[in-house]
């Protein structure tokens, strides 16, 4: 599969599947291991990480607990065997891989909406529920 | 002695037990209940307690603080589940009115007779009223039960919205009571006078010097004192109290009055029913707390034991605990009271303890008396100078839980280095022999601490509580009991773990010692010879910043990049939406003209809300990560560099404007504050670090606040080492004194070397000196005299910083690669992050609250405000 790239903004055209809808973000190489980056995907942000290995994880940018879109700038590490972001703003951690509050620093536990990913010649691609899918819109993302 | 609660499974049958009626619903009967509940394993007792009050127990001692809430369930005692406990009667705002001996039984105010097999009075005191004519005014008040602070409070809320001139008020006794009572005027925001009999104040607790302290640090709070004298009477205007009349000089205004002269003890059930009762009052019981009658007891203030009653919690609770043991067939005698106290008034600490007046012969009196920290602190010795019998604490009682337990002790060294702040904390109370009392309010002794580490393993403070009751009522002992907790834990050989993280084993100090002897430069590196996994957000950091010390290159090159704080990552402040501010470097607070208007130029280009910051500087807030580096050009264009706002790094040189241009300065404090200011920036440590330097003694830079204050002298600089603001502030202690300016260089030089390399993570100087072994005696010998002959390594270490020091921002907007961090989206480097809203406050942008959101018709995107890029 190749895509074209050059107009980034709007990653068309997206893949749909029977329950996801594919979208093309940027280049693995974009990414440095073991730092996030922020996303807008149709008026969703969503934060993706590169791994040492060169896995990638995403997932919601806004942080449950500041209501900030910060999330993809937070410290990359693990906790136990499970790779982990710990929000820059008031430090709790997630589980990458589902989103998972492994720590809610005294909190509630809140957990992140996961995203699947696809790294497919050399190129990161967001897997987009049915719903962010048919909501291209700009606002920002509800805040609870 | 244990009161821990069981989990009771019971049937509330009370019949065939024995009955015990408690009057009176103090602490006093809450801590006798608690302990009968708590000991009486085959439930042989069911009680019934008659509380006048309309509210359980509560804890009368933190009576004042209700002004900073008015909920009087905050001052509730102990777990209110006792109340639910089927062998657990509590009859609210119902009084005992008659004691009948022969039939045994009570006659309460609800006209009901209850019988008795044990009866306990527990009736505390009434608060005395001294006989001047006016006392009953409205406006006269006393200061005892929750009723009458909410009283007070209703009246004084009354008189406000009637008039709109300050308030006045005045306290009569100026003892414990009296000063409490004052600090509720001033809570309550009226002004106060209080006036005392006695030629001092708190007459039965500190002595003259100790008086005069408290007297100069009360008045600094902007209550007037008045000892000597005698309140004549009260005159009222309408019914109301409105001027207060003396023996002798001019009559003082007043809208309110609280007596507050001592209490009275509540023995009229006793008087009626034949009990002997003291001369001053007080139901006589002997050492079991027994009265003349074998099913009568008497605890608490009411209580008239050794000839004395006595007005503290401590020895109520102890009376309490007797009884209970009594009552189940135990032994237990009251051992003597011991009347320490250590309170804090108006803020201000009291403590008096043991033989505070020196009354046995021969007794020696170590005292130190500094009028002008506030501070009055005397010991009471033996003839022989050795075993310690007392003391008096005014303006800093720190010693006061180390001293109390040492009383009837040989003290070991010289008396006076237990005055001092630093002996205090190096006092050798590991030797704390095991019967000495750490814990005066609920009696638990050094041995009783000790056991609960080794043999009912308890392994830290909080646990230790729990089980032992140590440092739960006024928690004054709590550093002690933290002392002897570490010290028996590692007797035990468990190991105090000071690692950093789940990843790393070794703390800041040793990964840092590690990091240079080996001469690692990757957290890959470090990570794979000492820890495991990939790293958190609390080791990552720390990595970045020992590597930043040592002067390894730039923050953001290569790896070391991945193990910044966002912060440190884009070199500016996070903010609460998501935004940052930037803070550019102003040395020592000097800044031109064509500077001021750089900056504000900039803040107005971009739309950011200014402010100016405590460390003489200007912070621009609401900068989008994508906008920093178009900041940083045009700010670094008109001769700024980076702040280091963001770091843990030195952060500001504070100055006067010193002897360029002030009246009084003896030095230029400006001169040295920009040298010091470009000689550490971009430092990096262990927390963030502030400097200070003042021009002469009068101190307007605050230095004594900062981590390193220098303060001009006529001969040179004095340097003060490990102040600081914040939650806990500290002043500065004295490093030395006349140095010329070469010579303080050099020592700050070392001095903050050597805590760039040894402190723990995020600790500051004031900890790290306090912690350190030795104190800061210690620290002077290796900085000055070159104890461990390291001085020239750090000397060296400092070197390479200055020589190697470049502007953060300008190197990264001198890389391409650094500056691809910037964007605001990697699809879409360029676009606003569309969660930011902004309203105009004060004619500067401010966060949208969540309700304004709703209503998108106010906002305004950052980029509207933005004229040009």
């Amino acid at each position: 599969m190749t895509i074209d790239l050059t107009d980034r903004v709007d990653a068309e055209p997206a893949e749909t599947t029977q329950t996801a809808t594919w979208v093309a973000i940027c280049r693995l190489d974009d990414l440095v291991p073991e730092r996030g980056v922020a996303a807008l995907v149709r008026g969703t942000q969503v934060a993706v990480f590169r791994l040492l290995d060169d896995a990638v994880y995403a997932v919601q940018q806004l942080d449950p607990y500041s209501n900030a879109c910060v999330l993809s700038r937070g410290i990359v590490g693990t906790r136990g065997g499970a790779p982990t972001v710990a929000s820059p703003m008031y430090k709790q951690v997630f589980d990458l891989r589902d989103g998972a509050c492994l720590d809610p620093m005294g909190k509630e536990p809140v957990d992140l909406v996961p995203y699947a990913v696809q790294v497919t010649d050399g190129v990161i691609h967001l897997a987009l529920p049915p719903t962010v899918a048919a909501q291209p819109t700009t606002d920002p993302p509800t805040r609870p | 002695m244990t009161t821990v609660t069981r989990t009771r499974d019971r049937t509330p049958d009370t019949t065939g037990r024995k009955r015990l009626v408690v009057v009176g619903g103090g602490m006093a009967a809450r801590r006798l209940i608690d302990a009968l509940r708590a000991r009486d394993e085959r439930d042989e007792w069911a009680v019934t307690l008659l509380c006048e009050e309309t509210r359980a127990p509560y804890d009368r001692v933190a009576l004042t603080s209700y002004f900073t809430g008015r909920d009087p369930d905050a001052l509730a005692l102990g777990d209110q589940g006792v109340w639910d406990d089927p062998l657990v009667t509590i009859r609210r705002g119902v009084a005992a009115t008659a004691v009948d001996r022969h039939a045994q039984t009570v006659t309460t105010s609800a006209g009901t007779t209850l019988g008795y097999d044990a009866l306990v009075l527990a009736t505390g005191s009434y608060a005395a009223v001294p006989p001047v004519p006016g006392k009953d005014l409205r406006g006269a008040f006393v200061y005892r039960t929750i009723d009458d602070v909410a009283d007070l409070r209703t009246y004084v809320e009354t008189l406000r919205r009637e008039t709109d001139r300050p308030l006045r008020g005045a306290v009569v006794g100026g003892g414990l009571l009296g000063l409490e009572a004052a600090g509720a005027l001033q809570a309550l925001a009226v002004e106060s006078t209080v006036v005392e009999f006695a030629p001092r104040l708190m007459p039965l607790q500190v002595d003259e010097g100790g008086g005069e302290a408290l007297r100069r640090l009360i008045e600094g709070l902007g209550v007037t004192v008045r000892t000597s004298t005698a309140t004549a009477k009260i005159s009222g205007t309408r019914g109301r109290v409105a001027r207060m009349v003396f023996a002798e000089g001019p009559a003082l205004p007043i809208d309110v009055v609280i007596f507050a002269v001592g209490v009275r003890p509540r023995d009229e059930l006793a008087r009626d029913c034949g009990l002997p009762v003291g001369e001053r009052g007080g139901v006589i019981v002997d050492d079991a707390c027994a009265t003349s009658d074998p099913n009568i007891w008497a605890i608490g203030e009411v209580a008239n034991i050794g000839g004395r009653c006595l007005g503290l919690v401590a020895p109520a609770y102890t009376m309490a605990e007797i009884v209970a043991d009594r009552l189940l067939g135990g032994e237990g005698t009251f051992p003597g009271a011991d009347l320490s106290t250590k309170l804090k008034l108006l803020g201000v600490d009291v403590a008096s303890f043991g033989d505070a007046f020196a009354t046995e012969p021969g007794a020696l009196e170590v005292v130190i008396s500094d009028p002008v920290g506030g501070v009055y602190k005397k010991l009471v010795m033996s003839d022989d100078a050795r075993t310690l019998r007392g003391g008096i604490l005014v303006g800093d009682a720190s010693a006061y839980a180390a001293l109390r337990p040492m009383v009837g002790r040989p003290l070991g060294g010289d008396p006076a280095a237990y005055l001092l702040p630093e002996g205090a904390a190096a006092a050798p109370m590991g030797d704390l022999p095991d019967d000495a009392a750490v814990c005066s309010c609920n009696n638990v002794t050094a041995g009783t601490i000790r056991c609960a580490v080794a043999d009912k393993g308890c392994t830290d403070v909080a646990g230790v509580k729990a089980c032992t009751l140590a440092g739960t009522s006024c928690g004054s002992c709590v550093p002690l009991v933290k002392k002897l907790v570490t010290t028996e834990l590692e007797k035990a050989g468990v190991t105090v773990s000071n690692a950093l993280c789940e990843h790393f084993d070794l703390s800041r100090a040793e990964l840092f010692d590690v990091v240079r002897v080996q001469g690692l430069t990757t957290f890959s590196a470090i990570i794979d010879r000492h820890g495991r996994g990939r790293g958190c957000d609390i080791c990552k950091p720390v990595v970045a910043s020992i590597l930043a010390s040592l002067d390894l290159g730039h923050v953001l090159a290569g790896e070391q990049a991945t193990l910044q704080d966002t912060n440190d990552h884009v070199l500016a402040n996070l903010q609460k939406d998501g935004s940052y501010s930037v803070v550019p470097r102003i040395p020592g607070g000097e800044v031109t003209p064509e500077g001021l208007i750089a900056i504000g130029q900039v803040a107005q280009d971009f739309g950011l809300y200014t402010k100016i910051t405590g460390g003489q500087r200007i912070d621009l807030f609401g900068a989008r990560i994508e906008q920093l580096p178009a900041i940083w050009s045009r700010l670094i264009n008109a001769g700024f560099e980076s702040g280091h706002a963001y770091g843990k790094a030195l952060r500001t040189v504070k100055s006067c404007v010193g002897s360029t241009w002030c009246r009084y300065g003896v030095q230029d404090s400006v001169g040295l504050a920009i040298a010091l200011e470009l000689r550490y920036r971009g430092l990096r440590s262990p927390h963030k670090i502030k400097l200070g330097v003042s021009g002469c003694a009068r101190e307007c830079a605050e230095a004594r606040g900062k981590d390193v204050g220098v303060i001009a002298t006529d001969h040179g600089w004095n340097v003060y080492v490990g102040g600081n603001g914040g939650f806990t502030p500290r002043h500065a202690v004295l490093l030395a004194e006349d140095l010329d300016t070469d010579t303080l260089v050099r020592t700050i030089d070392r001095y903050l070397m050597y805590y760039v390399r040894t402190a723990d993570r995020l600790q500051r100087t004031a900890v790290w000196q306090a912690d350190h072994e030795g104190g800061l005696d210690a620290i002077r010998a290796v900085i000055m005299d070159d104890a461990l002959g390291i001085c020239a390594d750090l000397d060296a270490a400092m070197a390479v910083h200055v020589d190697s020091y470049e502007d953060e921002w300008a190197a990264v907007l001198s890389d391409p690669d650094t500056l691809r961090r910037f964007g605001s989206f990697v699809n879409a480097p360029d676009a606003v992050d569309p969660s930011l809203a902004y309203v105009a406050e004060r004619g500067q942008p401010r966060p949208a609250t969540p309700a304004e959101r709703q209503d998108a018709g106010i906002l305004i995107a950052g980029t509207t405000l933005e004229v040009r890029r």
